[in-house]
């Protein structure tokens, strides 16, 4: 059901983890839906993103467009970064069953979520950036409980 | 190729040997239509009869109340349907749970759409009906009571006796989805009060495309495929011989290994379920602990999700199915899980393990501890986790 590349990504995701005092942080998704992701950039003074991790929970393409959308968005200046669209994830891993394409979707708003928030903490606007709709890292995370 | 180790037994299961070599000389030489007079059409019909006669045998029910399908799906949307027409003018209103089959739920909706009103009874955390709202339900105009013998998904078998005997004394017919069941836990219609039982031969190491409904000899029900005079006029279709020789050898077979077969598959699935549980932390056992299928496990590991975890599994030659939204081509996960009360989040991660009679306590371990390394491996790429952490380090 899944390409080559789909599959390589979600056995071998590139990025996987944490980046401790990250530029921007971005949580998209909805446990609800059964997908969330985190996406963590480092952005060095001149507007390039040096580092990006990521957390997913989620499938196996929820995981590997994370994976492909880190990679799409390393070494780039912030402008490039909201250039990488879910198109571009998804033809970067030759295609997504048609269910999947929201997983695509959801890298792209991820990527867009760290950015507003790297703005929001240096108190800067990024032109052509919009306030994402589903960060959820906010709220939700009460209901989490253990057993 | 890689070991395969197989559990989905409740999706399908393997077909034995013996019911392949029963069936083959169907295709090759004993290929009559059983309704013809000739020879060659009468060893057919024989066969057909003998097998409506194990069946019948293994259910305490006569041979002329088992009618062959093409299985349980068809079984299912028979006793429903049929039974809706033939006893409308008694009554519009069916009484069946929220845990149920598509094949009954899928047809409950379409019965809704036709005039009929259904009330879906609330389950317990563990899966079984709450037999207090299930009397609260009846009216007189309740026609029938289909609830599922045991569940597909996790495993709860349901007080079976109890309902049967609830639909007896308020003089409504009683339906059961015994897919699951049948062959392996032992099923007398007439102590348990069943009108109508679903059956499918794949689930019992037969073919598949042959099942059958059990119809007890008073009920009404009509024709379901219009037709020739097959099964006492009431489906028509030339029969499935080779399918029907299958299924009877498989039903025999199930009923002759029942007792030893489940109580090594019972030991073999609370060795697994005792391990999952002790070894991997925040996890949960999904149905009931006692009164659950011989072979069946179900577990939700919290932070994950379930086909991530498939994927990985079959990496490693391991068959299961998950009630994940990813799995079923919807966004809501299994109605099941979410009928036991599991949140959204916790119904994304589960895990149905379902064994054969050919799972050794080697593949067991094998299955536990490769689950540990992909629960582990899941959870670290887990925000959910990464969050659940760190607000237990600030505590």
């Amino acid at each position: 059901m899944y390409s080559e590349k789909v599959m390589d990504h979600f056995q071998h995701p590139r990025n996987m983890g944490e980046i401790e005092n990250a530029s921007g942080v971005g949580t998209v998704g909805n446990a609800k839906c059964g997908d969330i992701m985190r996406m963590y950039l480092d952005i060095d003074e001149n507007g390039i993103i040096q580092d990006v991790k990521f957390k997913t929970f989620g499938c196996g393409a929820a995981v590997a467009t994370s994976s492909m959308a880190t990679e799409l968005v390393k070494g780039k200046n912030i402008q490039e970064a909201l250039q990488v669209t879910n198109k571009a994830v998804m033809e970067a891993l030759d295609g997504l069953p048609p269910v999947k394409v929201h997983c695509s979707l959801l890298a792209e708003e991820a990527i867009h979520a760290a950015l507003w928030d790297y703005a929001e903490k240096h108190g800067i606007k990024i032109e052509g950036l919009q306030k994402p709709k589903s960060d959820i890292h906010e709220g939700e995370e009460e209901e989490e409980e253990a057993y | 190729m890689k070991k395969v180790i197989y559990l989905d037994n409740a999706a399908t299961t393997k077909t034995a040997p013996e019911v392949v070599d029963a069936m083959l000389p169907y295709f090759t030489e004993l290929y009559g239509n059983a309704s013809t007079i000739y020879e060659l059409g009468g060893s057919s019909k024989k066969a057909m009869n003998e097998v409506r006669e194990t069946i019948a045998d293994i259910l305490g029910a006569q041979e002329n109340e088992i009618y062959f399908t093409a299985g349980g799906s068809e079984s299912d949307n028979w006793a429903l349907k049929a039974t809706a027409e033939a006893y409308r003018a008694k009554g519009n209103h069916i009484i069946t749970s929220k845990i149920e089959h598509h094949a009954i739920l899928h047809t409950c909706e379409y019965l809704e759409k036709n005039g009929f009103e259904i009330t879906y009874v609330d389950v317990d955390e563990n899966g079984k009906i709450k037999l207090s709202e299930l009397k609260k339900a009846i009216r007189p105009t309740t026609i029938l009571i289909s609830v599922m013998f045991a569940n597909n998904e996790i495993g709860t078998i349901q007080p079976i006796k109890e309902i049967g005997e609830i639909a007896h004394e308020n003089g409504i017919l009683f339906h059961t989805d015994a897919v699951q069941a049948f062959g392996q836990l032992p099923i007398n219609v007439d102590e348990y009060h069943i009108d109508m039982l679903s059956a499918s031969g794949h689930k019992l190491n037969g073919p598949k495309g042959i099942g059958f409904l059990y119809i007890r000899k008073g009920v009404k029900i009509r024709s379901f495929i219009h037709g020739g005079a097959q099964e006492r006029k009431r489906r028509a279709g030339t029969e499935n011989i080779p399918g029907i020789v299958g299924l009877g050898v498989a039903a025999r077979r199930a009923a002759e290994t029942m007792k030893e077969r489940t109580a090594k598959e019972i030991a073999l699935r609370d060795h697994l379920i005792d391990r999952v549980m002790k070894e991997i932390p925040y996890t949960r056992l999904n149905g009931d602990r006692i009164d659950r299928l011989p072979n069946n496990a179900n577990f939700s590991f919290q932070f994950i999700e379930g086909e991530s975890m498939l994927i990985m599994l079959d990496m490693e030659g391991i068959c299961g199915s998950s009630g994940s939204a990813c799995t079923s081509g919807s966004l809501d996960p299994s109605h099941v899980l979410l009928a036991i009360g599991l949140p959204h989040e916790i119904a994304h991660g589960s895990l149905r393990l379902t064994l054969s009679e050919e799972t050794t306590l080697e593949d067991i371990d094998f299955v536990v501890d490769t689950i540990k390394n992909i629960v582990e491996r899941l959870r670290s790429m887990s925000p959910l986790y990464e969050d659940f952490v760190k607000k237990q380090a600030v505590k």
